[in-house]
């Protein structure tokens, strides 16, 4: 039995973790990504431009560094026999100092530069996805775990983050030091120079083979931490129940399952990405080699000098340090690609559709509003709101009343344009919403939610919200006619007591502030979807005057089971399964006796006493 | 969570700071033996891997020495370089070998460690849960863990090496001359220095910037969950600019701590090869100082030898500030995770309540309670009783303390003063599961999961073995969710996305319902469950549950006098006292503050009743 039941929790945990049955297909697409994020970065062209500078300066400077050091090797070695030229050996140490004085200057500002370069792109990333967020239709965050979307912030624009500040340095200086000692090379000895570039191409190649391996781990590593992240967001929200319904093994099974994934990406992708280095090193070690072998060979044939050897032995030595230093920085743009690709899937989200180009206007609103055939469903084949048609006159309180779930909030999303209907549509003075841009339409109505929410801030900016003209006078009066003063008065720092979404006030005082902050807002029309279900219905009362005395000459919407709250309303429509079955004021729907005033008698209705 | 009321949160002075640096230490003791042991095993190729490249330079200078003279076949020459490759590829091996464990044994200790956060935090009641915000939690199991993986990884690539290195570079140079031993001295106290003071700077960089992440989660955390009213009220604007104060804190953070570390390399690199010059120098002085042939020689050879276990040296460095740089990052994460893991969830009780003769009897003993740091009791002296069976109902203005109180029956939190019983053994000494067992608690605010309809109402466990189909399909009839689910396609089986987004407010109430109702629990908890129900579904289902669920004790929070008008108890509170205790009928008679609030809802004739 528990286990069908953990089972069911299983799947339940993985729904929004399908991206990880994705991860194989899913290897190709380097050139796609790295296009996408140098467009990132074309802002910081100029500081990325200016630190390869330095890294090629960095590099050549390092170039002379060996035969310097030969030389100053060749007058010691000269001296011992008596007669140690102290002059040259003071010189040539004088150039070398300068030499590394010089590249320690040149790493620094290089380094620096980029530090500069690649936090600025990462900032510019989650400022995108963060606004992203807000231009993303509603119906996307029904189908990803937001744990998921907050991870693409943190997880996701942090790898890219440190990845590329770790590795572009290196790979700019490292292929300088390459090109370098590879045009030297070609430059002394053409056989050799192939001789090694052979061998060292052996050692590139299976790197290759290895790494086309491992882009799957990152993807799947960075894929598994967003699992991760979705889970432990969900339970981390629903802690108390997860407490109280002992569901903490379950969720522990759950996260069991998707910890074990990410470990075996993780070790898989790091394995993989620790043995590139020796793998070049190796290949290094082998173009030393042949080339000396080679380079022997030719010595005895009497085609070269062995000084030039000595030499070449120099450059390869750069030449494979070069190498491996390049391929160094390939797991980290490996993971960088895999993280980016993340990055770049929410980016790439289809957005709400662009409204700039709209020249409707919804000024001085009246606040008359006509629902035309409405129909709508969340999902194209289930219709939740079938042929909805009303009129409503500017000033009228309209409530809208049924069972629940038969489409009163849906009703909301629509008139909000959180969703856009599929068939019908509703205008505002005439106007159809759809021809006006979102924020128009948002503009019109003062809104308070069944979910009262919260965010971290004081009272007073939690009420004054988006309003920064509210003064302290008015949101005190507002906080007064609703009930809320003198409790927002009783806490420590009273209006700058700084609340948040986790804890601090009861469900009923959260909805109170975002009553406040409705009433602060007073926006031409008003939309209350229970707003005050979880407040006693003493302060309702009071709330209620305040309401009336706001709802004056402007339109309202208003949902609720407490029959009391709309008994006053200029038109009551009952819906049910999203038809409307009954619509009129309260007396002429008592008298009808149909569903209306069932309902109003359910509410009365005395339970049956205990026998 | 609506867990608590009235009170500011409080914002406990975490003592981070001082256990920053010892945090990578300690999560060494996180290893379980086997991954010591293969740590071990790490260490004891990672010897014989830098043997190996020590014998590489040996064999080069072999084959320099080779070619610089003349005469010798190429052969000989072939067969050094043979035995180079032969170092090369045993070296390669090795790193092969270095590179499983390591990467299975940082693996697994993040795996480890995400598990026991993960569990910890599992533990934790309210009162430890909202110290730390879920937010952080969140970044604390994710990307702090992640820092702790990555360093150990390289820790164990490269840091195991350092010390080989260093022996083995120390060993050789402690032989050679004076002048160069402090010259190498000095070169290196001079590197250590410029490390040391980079981490002291950067360390609390580094804090700042893990507390930004927190930052981070949070602000969008929080206009993901509030995304309706943030888009009704047009404040995207508002919570991007939110978001972006923390997005230039961390940025700011994050751009100072590299460009500390951009510091150090350089400087490293300028202090190494710096010595080295230094040491041909001073060779070159001691060498025409000899003023002998053979002297100048053994000089000279000895000048080799430095530069070459030098170079040695300079590797461990090199492997030094490829580390580094992660290094502070990751100990602040560590001393992160370990804050969490430290914290001591209240201490669980033993009592498994199995054995007791009463069955869901619920009573408050002069019970107060005062939220952390905060000014005044949220509860005060309250003592009732609730018999097996009987409803007690709650009923009070806003911030009453109704759910302050049911809290404690639960043991989210734990009175202050006086006792709470249940069965009459006080909470604290129940094992919290057996407690639970116990309980069918309904939230203010329906918490769904992703998963399906059945996955919700079967979840978790009660201790009787779990949930078969006719015990879900009875929840669902009770709780009044049989018409909308047969409805929906996949009936029991129909999905559910995060937070239940696509079920209306009442529909998600009525599966936390079913949830409560499928635990079959002594004791039934309702905190303003039904507020979310139209009256008509609240009266069936009420009516269905004292039908089926008569032996069960109810305790219920309500705002609707309808809702609780029968029940055999009501506690009137008013600023966390009780104001008035008695059945309907009889506060009517004598209690103002219920009279009030009866007034607002019924009609003349029934409050006649």
């Amino acid at each position: 039995m528990s286990e069908h039941n953990s089972d069911k929790r299983l799947k339940g945990a993985s729904m929004g973790t399908n991206h990880f049955a994705g991860v194989a297909e899913d290897v190709g697409g380097y050139g796609e990504t790295w296009r996408k994020l140098a467009a990132h970065c074309k802002k910081h062209l100029p500081l990325i431009v200016f630190a390869l500078i330095l890294a090629v300066a960095g590099s050549i400077l390092q170039i002379l560094v060996p035969g310097r050091l030969q030389a100053l090797t060749d007058i010691i070695q000269e001296g011992i026999a008596g007669g140690l030229d102290m002059d040259a050996v003071i010189s040539v140490a004088v150039v070398l100092g300068v030499i590394f004085a010089c590249t320690a200057l040149l790493s620094f500002l290089q380094s620096y530069t980029l530090a500069g370069a690649t936090a600025q792109i990462s900032e510019n990333l989650r400022s995108q996805i963060s606004r992203k967020i807000n231009k993303l239709p509603l119906k996307y965050f029904g189908r990803v775990s937001l744990g998921n979307v907050m991870s693409h912030i943190t997880n996701d624009v942090d790898t890219v983050g440190q990845a590329l500040n770790q590795n572009i340095g290196t790979l700019m200086s490292a292929s300088a030091l390459f090109i370098g000692s590879l045009g030297m090379m070609l430059w002394s000895n053409w056989i050799m120079a192939l001789t090694a570039i052979f061998a060292s191409a052996i050692g590139f190649l299976s790197s290759k083979a290895v790494l086309s391996h491992s882009k799957k781990f990152f993807k799947a590593q960075q894929n598994g931490l967003g699992a991760i992240g979705g889970h432990v967001e969900e339970v981390y929200s629903g802690h108390s129940v997860v407490k109280a319904y002992n569901g903490t093994k379950a969720a522990k099974e759950a996260f069991a399952e998707l910890n074990g994934r990410l470990y075996a990406a993780t070790w898989k992708a790091q394995f993989v990405s620790g043995f590139i280095t020796p793998l070049m090193q190796f290949s290094g070690t082998l173009a030393y080699v042949s080339v000396v072998v080679v380079g022997a060979a030719l010595v005895m044939r009497g085609q070269i000098s062995f000084g030039l050897i000595v030499a070449f032995i120099m450059y390869v030595n750069q030449f494979t340090q070069g190498l491996t230093h390049i391929a160094e920085t390939f797991p980290g743009i490996q993971s960088t690609t895999a993280a980016s690709e993340r990055v770049f899937e929410i980016l790439d989200e289809d957005e709400l559709s662009d409204e700039s180009h709209k020249t409707q206007r919804l000024s001085s609103v009246r606040g008359e509003v006509t629902f035309k055939n409405l129909s709508f469903g969340y999902d194209k084949d289930k219709t939740i709101i079938h042929d909805f048609s009303a009129e409503v006159k500017p000033g009228q309180k309209i409530a809208i009343v049924g069972p629940t779930g038969a489409g009163k909030t849906t009703l909301v999303n629509l008139l909000m344009r959180f969703y856009e209907p599929d068939g019908g549509e509703i205008c505002i003075d005439g106007v159809p919403i759809s021809q006006a841009t979102r924020g128009d339409v948002h503009s019109q109505f003062s809104m308070v939610l069944q979910d009262a929410w919260l965010f971290e801030g004081t009272v007073r900016e939690n009420i004054a919200y988006k309003n920064k003209g509210a003064t302290d006078e008015k949101i005190a009066e507002v906080c007064t006619a609703i009930g809320l003063h003198s409790f927002i008065a009783s806490l420590p720092n009273g209006y700058d007591t700084v609340l948040n979404d986790e804890a601090a006030l009861s469900e009923g005082q959260k909805q109170l502030v975002t009553i406040a902050r409705a009433m602060i807002h007073a926006a031409p029309m008003l939309i209350l979807d229970e707003a005050t279900s979880s407040v006693d219905t003493r302060t309702e009362a009071l709330i209620q005057g305040a309401m009336d005395m706001l709802m004056e000459g402007r339109t309202s919407f208003v949902i609720a089971h407490r029959l009391s709250t709309i008994k006053n309303a200029d038109l009551i429509v009952v819906l049910k399964d999203g038809n409307i079955v009954e619509s009129g004021v309260h007396g002429e729907l008592l008298l009808q006796n149909g569903p209306y005033a069932e309902l109003h008698r359910s509410q009365f209705e005395l339970p049956a006493r205990p026998a | 969570m609506g867990t608590s009321t009235g009170e500011a949160k409080i914002h406990y002075n975490r003592q981070t700071q001082s256990r920053n640096g010892v945090g990578l230490l300690k999560i060494i003791r996180y290893l379980k033996a086997r991954e010591l042991l293969q740590v071990l095993t790490v260490f004891a190729f990672a010897v014989l891997q830098v043997r190996l490249d020590l014998l590489i330079p040996e064999y080069m200078r072999r084959i320099t020495h080779l070619v610089q003279t003349p005469g010798n076949p190429v052969s000989d020459i072939v067969a050094a370089g043979g035995f180079m490759l032969l170092c090369a590829l045993g070296s390669l091996a090795c790193v092969f070998i270095i590179s499983f464990f390591a990467s299975k044994t940082s693996a697994a200790l993040s795996m480890r460690l995400r598990e026991m956060l993960f569990t910890k935090v599992g533990d934790f009641s309210m009162k430890e849960f909202s110290r730390f915000s879920a937010s952080s939690l969140i970044t604390r199991s994710t990307n702090d863990i992640t820092q702790v993986q990555q360093f150990a990884m390289s820790g164990m690539q490269m840091l195991l090496k350092v010390p080989i290195l260093a022996v083995g570079g120390i060993i050789g140079i402690a032989g050679s001359g004076l002048e160069w031993t402090a010259a190498a001295s000095i070169a290196f106290g001079f590197v250590l220095a410029v490390v040391a003071i980079c981490l002291a700077v950067v360390l609390p960089q580094f804090k700042k910037m893990q507390e930004f992440v927190d930052k981070l989660s949070l602000t969008v955390r929080e206009s993901l969950v509030g995304r309706h009213v943030v888009r009704a009220y047009n404040a995207e604007d508002f919570h991007e600019e939110k978001f972006e104060a923390a997005n230039n804190g961390f940025t700011r953070a994050d751009q100072a701590t590299n460009r500390a570390m951009a510091v150090m390399g350089p400087v490293m690199s300028l202090g190494t090869n710096g010595v080295v010059v230094a040491v041909y120098v001073i060779g070159a002085f001691l060498i025409s100082a000899a003023g002998q042939t053979a002297a100048a020689l053994a000089v000279f050879s000895n000048m080799v030898v430095m530069s070459f276990y030098l170079a040695l040296l300079f590797n461990a460095v090199k492997f030094i500030t490829k580390v580094v740089p992660r290094m502070p990052r990751a100990a602040v994460s560590a001393a992160r995770i370990i804050e969490v893991l430290e914290t001591e969830a209240g201490e669980d009780g033993v009592v498994n309540g199995e054995e007791a003769c009463k069955h869901g009897e619920v009573e408050f003993r002069g019970v107060s309670f005062r939220y952390p740091g905060a000014a005044g009791n949220a509860l005060e002296d309250i003592s009732f009783t609730a018999k097996q069976g009987e409803t007690v109902a709650f009923i009070g203005s806003t911030g009453s303390g109704k759910t302050t109180l049911l809290n404690l029956v639960m043991r989210f939190f734990e009175a202050a003063k006086g006792e709470v019983l249940i069965d009459s053994v006080d909470v604290r000494y129940y094992r919290q599961e057996a407690l639970n067992n116990k309980i069918g608690y309904v939230p203010q605010k329906a918490v769904l999961f992703q998963g399906t309809i059945g996955s919700n109402i079967a979840y978790g466990e009660n201790g009787k073995g779990g949930y078969s189909p006719e015990d879900i399909a009875r929840a669902v009839k009770i709780a009044r969710a049989e018409e909308f689910v047969s409805k929906l396609d996949g009936g029991i089986n129909s999905g559910i996305s995060q937070r239940g987004a696509n079920l209306s407010g009442g529909q998600k109430q009525r599966i936390g319902i079913a949830r409560a109702v499928c635990r079959n629990p002594e004791i039934l908890i309702f905190d303003d469950a039904f507020s979310a129900l139209d009256y008509k579904t609240d009266r069936e289902l009420r009516g269905e549950l004292k039908a089926k669920t008569s032996n069960t004790t109810k305790l219920i929070v309500a705002q609707r006098i309808g809702t609780i008008m029968d029940a055999d108890q009501i506690i009137v509170l008013d600023g966390g006292k009780i104001a008035g205790m008695g059945t309907h009928a009889e506060l009517l008679k004598s209690c103002r503050i219920y009279r009030e609030i009866a007034a607002s809802q019924l009609s003349e004739e029934e409050l006649a009743l």
